[in-house]
């Protein structure tokens, strides 16, 4: 394929780096981190000016991986927006990527040592939010030298982080990309939480959040909580044409092994997670979702809450997704007219349901680039 | 279309420095873009044409993807100074219920159309075609265009609807027409207020 036009590439081989902070974390629920690590990713390169850096925040299975690839061959979660040539453009932009405290890829986390006790944290791990993932990448951005975010862009909770962000530190991020996100979880996606919780927390192999020191791990919850989670990333149309009704052997056999295809892909996606993710995590990450509500302290009054942002704004739900339906995205955008912000929306139709915005979709891409390359630095 | 147009001016003409301004229908933002520059207005565009807003983002102007036909329900009462709906009252179905929300969230409103009367679309009808002109540059099977009105019928609505009409301006081209404009305006202007004078 020869294209006139420059060619989106990849940012190449990437390795993560490790930022250890000695200076303790005030959490939000009260609890204070003495010390942590971050560990996170950068792509392109800061400029003299310090003006071109952009904050890409991650979702409840995310990481600091957001492009490139590693040695091994795993590209990041979001390798089609951020490269050279792609929407968030690293030849114009110098993108980071961070595992959020709590998490389970390397930043401290319940899986990490306790450096009080010399044992992995398990449920010690103090309750993070999303304040205090804002408050924790702020240092990291001042370890960097990174006065102010050209932009901060996250999806789902990590638009949630990126709406955060203009209203925690509203000098610091010139403009916010809140993407497939709620300014607050409904009753129905709490308790979409609270079943892959519950799944965890009753696992035997659980044991209180300890179980690292016995050598096991609640596979089983964790698999369990995953299937919920991919039921509700999916549209009952995407997951329709996906997988139908197919059955494997063609015809009913009468078991409770696998049967219908879809029974086959969520087992699989189960099983695969369980692999790699940590238990405890899942547990805090959904904790900090419901938790998220920024007009609580304003009586629920969400254009009270944006009073204090100064950044501009670009909103984008899709069609197809119902655990961060449109009308969530509305809220914000409405809000934040109200408040007087410069913002943008845009409802991609989108067949593929909230995991829409992990995809390149033409519209989609096309509004983001479109609003990225206005973005002044 | 991002050229100038020459209803920009007397809509420009009617909006102060700094008001806030929705434009219904906002296209490639173009006129926001022009309001911006001119009057230093903060303009939201609504477009729900994908392709429409992929132009407004391109333009930096601010643009919210919602379907008009719905109304404009998460807008607060009173909020924008002007609202404006240039060229596009003939693609809406819910004409009187765009106005009611115009009226609504805004304390005036600025509507523009095509004036189906002109005597060029007389003549037209009258040699048994449709009318295509500038202002109607479509045939009858693509025309984006639902309902078919002239100056008149819409004084008779604003009537009826106890609309105040504030201002009106009619053009054939980019010239004034003061007389007989219902025969020899192909576009008209209207300012608008609600007869209650609620206006906050």
């Amino acid at each position: 394929m020869q294209e006139a036009q420059s060619v989106a590439q990849s940012v190449g081989l990437v390795v993560p780096q490790t930022a250890h902070f000695t200076e303790p974390l005030p959490l939000k629920s009260g609890g204070v981190l003495p010390q942590y690590d971050l560990v996170y990713e950068t792509y392109g390169t800061l400029n003299a000016a310090r003006s071109n850096a952009v904050l890409v925040c991650h979702a409840l299975s995310g990481s600091h991986h957001v492009a490139g690839q590693y040695a091994d061959g795993s590209v990041g979660w979001w390798d089609n927006l951020v490269g050279p040539g792609k929407p968030l453009d690293t030849n114009r932009f110098f993108v980071i990527g961070v595992n959020n405290l709590g998490g389970c890829y390397g930043s401290s986390g319940p899986n990490s040592t306790n450096p009080a006790t010399g044992k992995p944290w398990g449920a010690d791990f103090p309750f993070v939010t999303v304040e205090d993932w804002v408050d924790a990448q702020a240092r990291l951005a001042d370890r960097l030298g990174i006065e102010r975010f050209a932009a901060v862009v996250g999806g789902s909770l990590g638009g949630m982080q990126a709406l955060s962000w203009t209203l925690q530190y509203p000098d610091r991020v010139a403009h916010a990309l809140v993407i497939a996100s709620a300014p607050k979880l409904t009753a129905q996606n709490i308790a979409f939480n609270e079943v892959a919780r519950q799944a965890i927390l009753k696992d035997p192999d659980f044991h209180a959040g300890h179980y690292y020191e016995h050598g096991v791990v609640p596979t089983r919850g964790l698999a369990l909580a995953r299937m919920i989670g991919h039921i509700t990333y999916l549209s009952d149309d995407a997951m329709g044409q996906k997988f139908g009704r197919a059955l494997r052997h063609d015809k009913p056999v009468f078991s409770y092994d696998v049967e219908f295809e879809i029974e086959s892909y969520l087992r699989y996606q189960g099983d695969k997670f369980a692999g790699y993710f940590d238990a405890n995590t899942y547990l805090l990450t959904t904790k900090a979702l419901d938790y998220y509500d920024p007009a609580f302290d304003y009586n629920g009054d969400l254009v009270a809450a944006l009073e204090r942002a100064k950044a501009d704004y670009l909103v984008v739900s899709f069609t197809t997704d119902w655990r961060f339906a449109p009308s969530r995205s509305r809220e914000i955008v409405y809000a934040l007219m109200h408040s007087d912000r410069r913002v943008s929306y845009a409802e991609i139709d989108c067949a593929a349901g909230h995991d829409s915005f992990l995809l390149d979709e033409p519209q989609y891409h096309a509004v983001l680039q479109a609003y990225i390359d206005n973005i002044q630095l | 279309m991002s050229f100038h147009r020459f209803d920009y001016d007397v809509i420009a003409n009617w909006i102060e420095p700094g008001e806030r301004v929705l434009d219904l229908g906002c296209g490639d933002g173009s006129l926001l873009r022009y309001l911006g520059d001119v009057r230093q207005v903060r303009g939201y565009g609504v477009e729900n044409d994908p392709a429409r807003l992929l132009a407004c983002a391109r333009n930096g102007v601010n643009v919210i993807q919602i379907d008009m036909e719905q109304g404009l329900a998460g807008f607060d009462d009173g909020f924008f100074d002007h609202v404006i709906m240039s060229l596009s009252l003939q693609a809406m179905r819910n004409t009187q219920g765009i106005l009611k929300e115009m009226l609504r969230v805004g304390h005036e409103a600025v509507v523009s159309f095509p004036n189906f009367a002109y005597w060029r679309h007389r003549q037209s009808i009258l040699n048994g075609r449709m009318p295509v002109s500038k202002n109607l540059p479509y045939q009858w099977y693509d025309t984006p265009n639902v309902r078919f009105f002239t100056i008149a019928d819409f004084d008779a609505l604003c009537e009826q609807e106890g609309i105040v009409i504030r201002e009106r301006l009619a053009f054939d081209e980019d010239k004034v027409i003061v007389d007989e404009p219902n025969f020899l305006a192909s576009v008209a202007l209207y300012r608008l207020a609600r007869a209650d004078g609620a206006a906050g």
